[in-house]
């Protein structure tokens, strides 16, 4: 039985709330991943790398915008399932750095995993995605009974 | 090589232009320096680098992309980048490169030819 989280379809400019998804995927990811790989958050359970989402809705689309530096465009996963869209992947060491380098880092290197739940249904074959200066914009129309429409008075 | 680069995290004020500080990597090689900085949103025509002084500063300006709708749900910061970095003396500025890909800056800081490890052979 899956657990689908009930998403209003106004959803409050809080950025905390979706920090519960974040905490269930972080979880679902924990198990699934091999321990040591966690050694790239820093061996926190909780923090690690989330990259920052925008959601917006027009007539015909619904778009989401993500900020996702450096990567590859082969290493972004993108999948959508029961109304949930669901981007990951993995940043791997760019650079070729032997042991006997001095490194320090701030930024997240390995596996994230950010979902959100869309607020209307969408056409799953029409979805399309672009990535550019490090952005990822998936742009996913929205299915025809939804989408908003006149009805004339004769 | 025990000092690195130190960085300096005070946010910017300069013309009321507010600025975060992005995240960065240092690695050192034997011949020299590899700084990455991640900026999205960011291409070759909002990039600022500049030294002076033996400070280094990156700037990144983004160019948002444009999407016609309404916000339902916003985790993403308007505000540009920025981040001053104090460079080891042993570096030669004339030689530092640059590049862009992806919103991550990654510049290569070569050390002064005087400064390199080098091998002495015995006679």
């Amino acid at each position: 039985m899956a657990l689908i989280r009930y998403q209003a379809p106004e959803l409050a400019p809080w950025e905390a709330a979706d920090r519960w998804s974040n905490l269930r995927d972080d979880l679902n990811s924990f198990f699934e991943l091999p321990f040591w790989s966690s050694f790239g958050r820093g061996g926190q359970l909780f923090t690690g790398w989330s990259p920052a989402l925008d959601l917006y809705q027009n007539n015909d689309n619904v778009v989401a915008v993500i900020e996702l530096p450096g990567m590859r465009k082969e290493e972004i996963e993108i999948s959508l399932h029961d109304g949930m869209l669901t981007i990951s992947g993995e940043r791997k060491r760019e650079s070729s750095s032997n042991g006997d380098n001095a490194e320090r880092t701030e930024r997240y290197i390995g596996a994230f995993r950010r979902s959100i739940a869309l607020p209307t249904r969408v056409d799953a074959n029409k979805v399309s995605a672009t990535y550019r200066d490090g952005i990822l914009t998936v742009t996913l129309p929205k299915a025809e009974e939804v989408k908003p429409k006149q009805i004339q008075v004769s | 090589m025990n000092t690195l680069t130190r960085e300096n995290r005070d946010g910017d004020r300069a013309q009321g232009e507010q600025f975060i500080a992005p995240p960065a990597s240092v690695i050192e090689a034997g011949d020299g320096y590899t700084l990455e900085v991640e900026m999205p949103g960011v291409n070759k025509d909002g990039l600022d680098i500049s030294i002076e002084n033996n400070q280094l500063t990156i700037t990144g300006r983004r160019s948002f992309p444009v999407v016609e709708g309404t916000l339902i749900h916003r985790e993403s910061r308007p505000e540009n980048f920025r981040r001053t970095f104090e460079l080891d003396p042993s570096i030669d500025a004339d030689k530092i490169n640059a590049k862009i890909d992806q919103g991550l800056v990654r510049l290569t800081l070569p050390k002064a030819e005087h400064v390199k490890p080098r091998k002495i052979t015995v006679s």
